[in-house]
């Protein structure tokens, strides 16, 4: 048992995701690396381009052609799922690693009722008859907050509100009770009121049933809010990662800092938002060296050569050159490692 | 629902009425109906009387409504050419018609449907390929030259299949069909294909590009992220969204059957309707012009008034009462 | 040679830029487009040339010797002994040279219609996009009833119509500009459809406030922005059109009711054509059809990939 908890649920190894284009490979994801622990929720935030997206896509096996897996692996509570063959990996989908989109508007087909899509989810991957099925799906419309699920059940998409929309997604996502989700932008789409509520929803999931989450967004409000440890991504790389709060109140790497300072604080500090000059690189356009070089105030020479490897810094773990100098290499070995490996 | 129904019966009734006005202005000015009906040898007082007689002095209005009252009726006056009621012209050579652009209708469909769906799944296939190759020659081929070709292989060389008419007819009524006999139904083969031939490449092509849009849509991403099984996300998911779109294009091309016939009964001297528009318009013949016009008008508001129904059948959104929803 | 050396100078470094470009690469890397663009242009090329390629005039009454006719291709006839390459027909026509004239009517047809319905179309695609309202509605809805009507109907009535009107005396004369205005009548919607939606795209755009406020009439404005939008699907309209086109003469021609035998199109040949079907001579159906054929596939081809690379939806 002791030895089950301490594998983590999801392991993510130096994942690289390439896109081939006649202009060259594109490196979508860059040697990505980073764990999930048994009912933890990881936010995973950055600038749209990053790579957050592509990251959850890659984990589910759904990566679009010319993109690929060009390298790394993917383990899930021990099993490496990168290479499994197709008919095995759809399995794992739904059954194992469940999925939230950013838009419950789209993510449900239309033309079915929400009945049909429950039940067809539960069926693909439990014994169930359809019963018991119909049974199954009503209580979990129940669990995620449906008012009158047996009524509501036999209802079409589109006779629901945006933010109940996004509870039945979560729903099918559940459908086959999975130790891991995916929720990708689960609240952009969403009214600002409702946002809150599917939030909480989540949170309350995620406790409730011990399922971990990795939640991407690029709303550092939802992270600070729901997330145990964050990884910040920046041009296809982990630039920072560990628990929220260190990373939030102290980032390390010069990217966190700019994008921690640019949260509004509610706690009266009347902090000035801090911009970060510039744009993230085009993937076609990443800089030798640290990408987020041509941005960084405290860039150095070491910075235009080489790229940074994570190192442990205490609980967490940052790609930066400032880290790797010889007092701090120092100190972070008093801290514990992260990397189980 | 039930004023979605009434809306598109309402736009069918504009659309008629404004066909009929064509027809009607076509009849009354395209050459002066009275020469055309009486010869230019004809006296004076009989023009006059028969100028008269058909009301062409009175407004035009009054004429028009006339036109549409009579028409309703199914009196679409005598032929310039032949000296017979057009309405019993066009009675004869409807079933003709009708047997052709049904059957054409339901090969181009049936086939253009399957074709496409499979094209869409095995996008990068060589089959797949190929037709879809195919497919661009075939919109490439001109209607009667693919007619043309039939006749030479099958009729010209082969000598399997007869290369004109309609064969032995059966009467059923006044209706005449040629589904009854052997001949009949040999006669039917090459004119259907040749009918049918365009519409299927054509919906081919519409459910390809349909579905691989459909393919890329959220729901199917969701549904594949849940571990749905491709075929059924294919033939479940995706094809029923596919033919909503598909059905209303379509529909209302297939529609247009009757009117491609006009080449098809050309080729293969088929005794329809459209050999019948074609030699009315050749000697100027208004009156045939004008009811074949209605009579197309007629099968298009009527398609898709049907497609708009099977829409209503298809889609839950437009079932609950709130077309706005549908896009 | 290096009399003009800047435009020399200007030109590669342009032509590489173009050459490096998406589309260009796009249409480098699909054989079946470039050999589709060649054989176009090479029927364009002759068709156009024609006078200067034909080896007869078919067309010159005192030219035709009835000894000539039903030579079969590429053999002495029998008793004239000339040499026709592709055969001759009935009244000892050269069948190459007729059709190259025949591909030049066509084309002419085409090409005329094609921009005709462009005018038509884009025209009033822009009013109805622009004043919106009733204007609209009703041009849209005339679109809505003839794209559902096919096409050749359309063209057949006008025909009809046209023959009605025009004394007969002129109808020979008046047959080429009677087929173009048929066919360009009954293809202007889709135009009309296109720029209607990208009209009322920008029309709600701000700057088309902001120069109404500073008192610019939107209009000129509107279409310094609409145009260039629009220039590439209605690019992609007119190509494929003018295969329609060219078809849908060739159509109307085989039915009796377009070109005259004096000034034959493809279609009007392959009419002649067709009374030879049972008797052998298949050469003079086979040849003008191939070409109709091969005009239409080519510019198909190209259109289908000029659609599918201006439209990076696709793939």
């Amino acid at each position: 048992m002791q030895s089950e908890a301490a594998i983590p649920v999801l392991s993510v190894r130096d994942l690289t995701v390439e896109f081939v284009t006649r202009r060259g490979t594109l490196r979508a994801l860059d040697r990505v690396s980073f764990d999930v622990a048994r009912g933890e929720v990881l936010g995973v935030v950055g600038e749209s381009g990053a790579g957050k997206s592509v990251t959850g896509s890659a984990i589910i096996g759904l990566i679009d052609p010319p993109g690929r897996i060009a390298g790394g692996e993917v383990v899930l509570s021990g099993e490496r799922i990168d290479n499994l063959p197709d008919e095995a990996m759809r399995k794992v989908r739904g059954r194992r690693i469940g999925m939230i989109f950013q838009d419950p508007l789209t993510s449900l087909n239309p033309l079915y009722r929400i009945s049909e899509q429950l039940i067809e989810t539960i069926r693909v991957h439990t014994d169930l008859s359809a019963a018991q099925a119909r049974a199954r799906a009503i209580a979990l419309l129940d669990e995620v907050g449906i008012p009158a699920p047996e009524r509501r059940i036999d209802s079409y998409p589109h006779e629901f509100s945006g933010g109940m929309r996004q509870r039945v997604v979560i729903a099918l996502a559940l459908c086959a009770e999975p130790d891991f989700i995916i929720a990708d932008e689960p609240t952009t789409a969403l009214d600002v009121s409702v946002q809150a509520q599917i939030i909480a929803l989540i949170k309350r999931l995620c406790k409730e049933r011990g399922t971990s989450v990795m939640l991407v967004t690029h709303d550092m409000g939802v992270i600070a809010e729901t997330a145990d440890r964050v990884a910040v991504m920046y041009a296809g790389r982990v630039a920072e990662i560990g628990p929220v709060r260190d990373v939030v109140k102290a980032p390390l790497h010069p990217y966190a800092k700019g994008l921690m300072g640019a949260i509004p604080s509610l706690e009266g500090e009347a902090k000035r938002l801090v911009q970060i000059p510039g744009t993230m690189p085009r993937l076609s356009a990443i800089p030798p060296g640290c990408a987020f070089n041509p941005r960084c105030a405290q860039v150095f020479a070491r910075c235009h050569v080489e790229q940074p490897e994570l190192i442990a810094v205490g609980d967490r773990r940052v790609a930066c050159h400032l880290y790797d100098m010889p007092q701090s290499l120092h100190d972070a070995s008093h801290g514990k490692p992260e990397i189980a490996a | 629902m039930l004023a979605y129904i009434l809306r598109s019966l309402m736009q069918g009734l504009v659309v008629m009425l404004a066909v009929a006005f064509i027809a009607f202005s076509m009849f009354r000015f395209v050459g002066d109906p009275v020469v055309n009906m009486l010869g230019q040898e004809a006296t004076l007082q009989d023009r006059a009387e028969l100028t008269e007689r058909l009301g062409l002095n009175d407004p035009v209005p009054l004429q028009f409504a006339r036109f549409v009252g009579d028409a309703a009726q199914g009196d679409f006056g005598i032929s310039y050419r032949q000296g017979r009621k057009v309405s019993s012209l066009i009675l004869e050579r409807l079933p003709a018609t009708v047997e052709l652009a049904v059957l054409s209708a339901i090969f181009a469909f049936v086939l253009g449907v399957a074709l496409g769906v499979y094209a869409a799944i095995r996008r990068d296939g060589w089959i797949a390929n190929l037709v879809m190759s195919l497919s661009l020659i075939g919109v490439s081929l001109p209607t009667f030259l693919i007619g043309i070709g039939l006749i030479y292989i099958f009729a010209v060389e082969l000598r399997w299949l007869p290369s004109f008419g309609r064969g032995d007819t059966v009467a059923l009524g006044w209706w005449t069909t040629g589904l009854l006999t052997a001949s009949g139904l040999k006669s039917l083969i090459m004119p259907v294909l040749t009918l049918g031939f365009l519409q299927l490449t054509l919906i081919m092509r519409l459910v390809r590009s349909e579905m691989l849009e459909v393919m890329r849509a959220d729901f199917i991403r969701f549904a594949r992220a849940r571990g749905i099984p491709e075929r059924r996300i294919e033939f479940r998911h995706a094809l029923r969204n596919t033919l909503i779109p598909v059905i209303t294009i379509a529909g209302v091309q297939l529609g247009g059957v009757i009117a491609f016939a006009i080449v098809t009964e050309t080729v293969f001297q088929w005794p329809g309707l459209g050999a019948l528009f074609v030699n009315a318009v050749q000697f100027v013949d208004v009156p045939v012009m004008s009811a074949y016009l209605l009579f197309v008008a007629f099968v298009f508001v009527l398609t898709s008034l049907i497609v708009d129904l099977i829409y209503v059948a298809l889609d839950p959104r437009l079932r609950s009462g709130n077309p706005a929803m549908a896009k | 040679m290096s009399s003009t050396p800047l435009p020399k100078q200007i030109a590669p470094g342009r032509l590489a830029r173009w050459w490096d470009s998406d589309l260009a690469f796009s249409f480098r890397s699909s054989p079946v487009t470039v050999a589709a663009t060649v054989l176009a242009l090479l029927l364009v090329l002759a068709a156009v040339a024609a006078p200067l390629i034909a080896p007869y005039d078919p067309f010159d009454p005192a030219s035709l010797d009835l000894s000539d006719g039903f030579s079969r291709p590429m053999e002495p006839n029998e008793i004239t002994g000339k040499v026709f390459w592709l055969g001759s027909d009935a009244q000892g026509r050269d069948i190459f040279s007729a059709i190259l004239y025949g591909s030049r009517v066509s084309l002419l047809v085409g090409a005329a219609s094609v921009l005709f319905s462009l005018v038509i179309g884009v025209g009033l695609g822009l009013v109805a996009g622009y004043l919106g309202g009733r204007t609209e509605a009703l041009i849209m809805r005339v679109a809505d009833v003839q794209l559902s009507f096919p096409a050749i109907l359309v063209a057949l009535l006008v025909f009809g119509v046209a023959r009605g009107l025009i004394p007969p005396a002129l109808q020979e004369r008046m047959t080429l500009l009677v087929l173009v205005v048929a066919i360009g009548l009954s293809n202007w919607a889709q135009y009309a459809r296109t720029v209607r939606g990208s009209t009322l795209v920008e029309k709600n755009k701000v700057y088309v406030d902001a120069a109404r406020l500073i008192g610019l009439k939107a209009w000129p404005v509107m279409l310094k922005h609409v145009l260039p939008n629009v220039a590439g699907p209605v690019l992609v309209i007119a190509t494929i059109n003018l295969a329609l086109a060219v078809i849908e003469e060739a159509t109307l021609s085989f039915l009796g009711v377009g070109m005259p035998p004096t000034q034959p199109s493809l279609g009007t040949l392959i009419r002649f054509g067709q009374q030879y079907l049972f008797s052998g001579e298949w050469w003079i159906l086979l040849f003008p059809s191939l070409v109709l054929v091969l005009l239409a596939l080519s510019i198909n081809l190209f259109g289908d990939w000029l659609r599918d690379a201006l439209n990076p939806k696709l793939r």
